[in-house]
């Protein structure tokens, strides 16, 4: 789709004297402008744009935290509450920020479930596909290190937790926690260097997110029906379509975001991270954040030994693994067409996967004893199994449903069925 | 016309090897260069520094315990009642998960025996080790759990009164210091 020729013409001269030394207009006018997108997109394919917003929005409110915080055992927690009480509009932009991180989450995972429906990983887009996975990644080790900041009980002991999954490693694990931390446990170098990462990390995600960006304007965006662009009824241009449309997306999302940050601003945080962090004492529930709450339960789950796999290295690999997995799904996917909307069984289960997504979520949130330990060694079965097994089968057992020729026809077709069935109801009503 | 004829360049030339020689020199320097900036991540020399602690600990009665700080890490103190040295010394070593003493007094291969756990001959009451759960780190709850023992909250393992992982995720039994009684009543960690 990028192989078509530029159309830009520069009107002024500047414009012109600018395009012969630094074509920026041009690139900018052929990216956002005149770039063809298919033209049934629909919202779920908003989230792309609702992430680049809200990275810009973390960064932002951010840099001007760490204007105010201090980056010491002694004096991060009180530099947080003083954040909170004395710096003006302080508080907003913690619960901006912490909440933002939340919201950030809920958009890549509408964002993965997205391609994981409609298919947007398969030929050729594999390496788009992995740049995402990186991007959730970096997000991954970016909200973590965030959370051990305001140095609070449940920041302490999630990272007493996490980093201690490193020392199941034979060999080198303790070496590499110690790495890690900078000493024997978590303490204040490891909050020093936290900070520092906590302030790359987004940077480093921006630099992924161009090459995400980038790729995607090589191979063109997928859309729900799954067939390539054809012919020019097939496209409308980003703006004003796309830009409208993520736009209103934008507005409805912050309108859910500016809720929680102005009525909930604690809903998703844990009250025990208003505690100050203490070496001494664990608190009896040490959850994670909600976002990483499917892969605490699959770390649990793990309660028994593989072979010479003990318990603690198993869980650590099974959790791991469960993200891991996700790099390779071009690859496992063996089906031919793309779209869910034309494949009836993988369609099924895929909503049973993001039920158990969800599941596994809850399951992480309770106590590890009694059933909760069955169910979720249920669970983390299926998340595996979806992937490892009914993907790879489902391309030879499954009869895909008739595709359409284009997606032009796709779009009369319905348009057509929608008309007479408005035709149908309003004869019926007369 | 040159009068360099391409068919009478040797297979492996001089150039070849001084390209491959530099690109060997410049990997090792890249490599000695980028080594300070993972150095400077391990535990620095005050972290390192083996500060041993003297404890007192004359006015733990049996059934007490104290908590002292040793490398930023909990430890446990504990003068333990007769019941729950006798529960200890009843269990057989085939029930136990971890069978190594895991005490940095002794041998290494040192079976997990309720004398090898504690200070040793005459001096079983006492029991001296770090205060973390061998899963993940946290700091398990003393006197709870279905052993008496200690009970991590943080995924639900199980340690006996002598400190050993009898049920749940933990690998290892808690970790026994280097310690001595430099006096009756004191003991120097570390």
């Amino acid at each position: 789709m990028s192989g078509g020729h530029s159309t830009y013409t520069p009107k002024t001269g500047i414009g012109r004297w600018m395009d012969a030394r630094l074509p920026l207009p041009r690139l900018v006018y052929d990216s956002f402008v005149a770039y063809p997108v298919p033209r049934n997109l629909n919202y779920a394919y908003t989230f792309g744009g609702i992430l680049t917003l809200m990275l810009v929005a973390q960064i932002l409110t951010g840099v001007v935290l760490a204007m105010h915080y201090a980056a010491n055992t002694d004096l991060a927690f009180a530099s947080v509450e003083k954040i909170m009480r004395d710096v003006n509009s302080g508080w907003l932009l913690r619960y901006l920020h912490a909440n933002g991180a939340s919201f950030f989450f809920v958009a890549v995972y509408i964002h993965i479930f997205r391609g994981l429906y409609y298919g947007s990983y398969k030929a050729p887009r594999e390496l788009l596909w992995i740049l995402g996975c990186i991007i959730y990644l970096l997000m991954m080790a970016t909200a973590f290190m965030g959370y051990v900041l305001p140095w609070g009980q449940m920041s302490f002991w999630g990272a007493t937790v996490i980093t201690g999954f490193f020392t199941a490693i034979p060999l080198v694990g303790d070496w590499i926690q110690q790495l890690l931390l900078g000493g024997f446990a978590v303490d204040n170098p490891t909050l020093n260097r936290f900070f520092s990462l906590h302030y790359l990390l987004p940077f480093m995600i921006a630099g992924v997110v161009v090459l995400h960006v980038w790729a995607l304007h090589v191979t063109g965006q997928t859309n729900p029906t799954g067939i390539e662009v054809k012919q020019k009824t097939d496209t409308v241009a980003f703006t004003p379509y796309a830009t409208v449309k993520d736009g209103f997306a934008m507005v409805v999302f912050l309108f859910v975001f500016a809720y929680f940050v102005f009525y909930i601003p604690n809903y998703l945080g844990h009250a025990d991270n208003y505690i100050e962090a203490n070496p001494l004492q664990t608190p009896a529930h040490i959850v994670p954040e909600w976002y990483f709450l499917p892969f605490y339960a699959i770390l649990r789950a793990i309660t028994f030994n593989i072979g010479p796999i003990d318990s603690k290295l198993g869980g650590v690999l099974a959790m791991f693994g469960a993200i891991a997995v996700l790099f390779v799904v071009p690859w496992l996917d063996t089906s031919k067409v793309r779209s869910a909307v034309y494949r009836p069984w993988y369609k099924l289960f895929f909503w049973l996967f993001v039920a158990d997504a969800i599941f596994l979520g809850w399951l992480g949130s309770r106590p590890a004893e009694g059933v909760y330990v069955t169910l979720a060694q249920l669970s983390t079965f299926y998340y595996f199994a979806f992937f490892l097994i009914l993907m790879p089968l489902l391309g030879f057992l499954e009869t895909p449903r008739r595709l359409p020729n284009s997606i032009t026809e796709a779009v009369l077709e319905k348009n057509k069925s929608a008309a007479s069935a408005a035709e149908a109801k309003a004869t019926s009503g007369s | 016309m040159s009068d360099i004829d391409s068919t009478k360049i040797p297979e492996h030339s001089r150039r070849d090897f001084l390209y491959v020689a530099t690109g060997m020199a410049g990997a090792v320097g890249a490599a000695g260069a980028l080594w300070p900036f993972i150095d400077q991540m391990r535990p620095d020399a005050s972290t390192r520094a083996l500060a041993s602690i003297q404890v007192d600990v004359s006015a733990v009665e049996p059934g007490m315990s104290l908590t002292v700080k040793w490398r930023g890490q909990p430890v446990f103190i504990r003068n333990r009642t007769e019941a729950e040295i006798e529960a200890a010394r009843e269990v057989s070593l085939d029930d136990l998960k971890d069978p190594i003493a895991r005490n940095a007094n002794l041998p290494t291969d040192e079976p997990a025996t309720d004398v090898a756990r504690s200070a040793g001959e005459g001096m079983e009451s006492w029991l001296v080790m770090i205060g973390i759960c061998t899963h993940l780190g946290c700091v398990p709850l003393g006197q709870q759990g279905d052993f008496g023992g200690w009970f991590c909250p943080c995924h639900g393992s199980h340690y006996d009164t002598a400190g050993r992982i009898r049920k749940g995720p933990a690998p290892e039994n808690m970790a026994i210091p280097t310690f001595e009684f430099i006096s009756d009543t004191v003991i120097e960690i570390g």
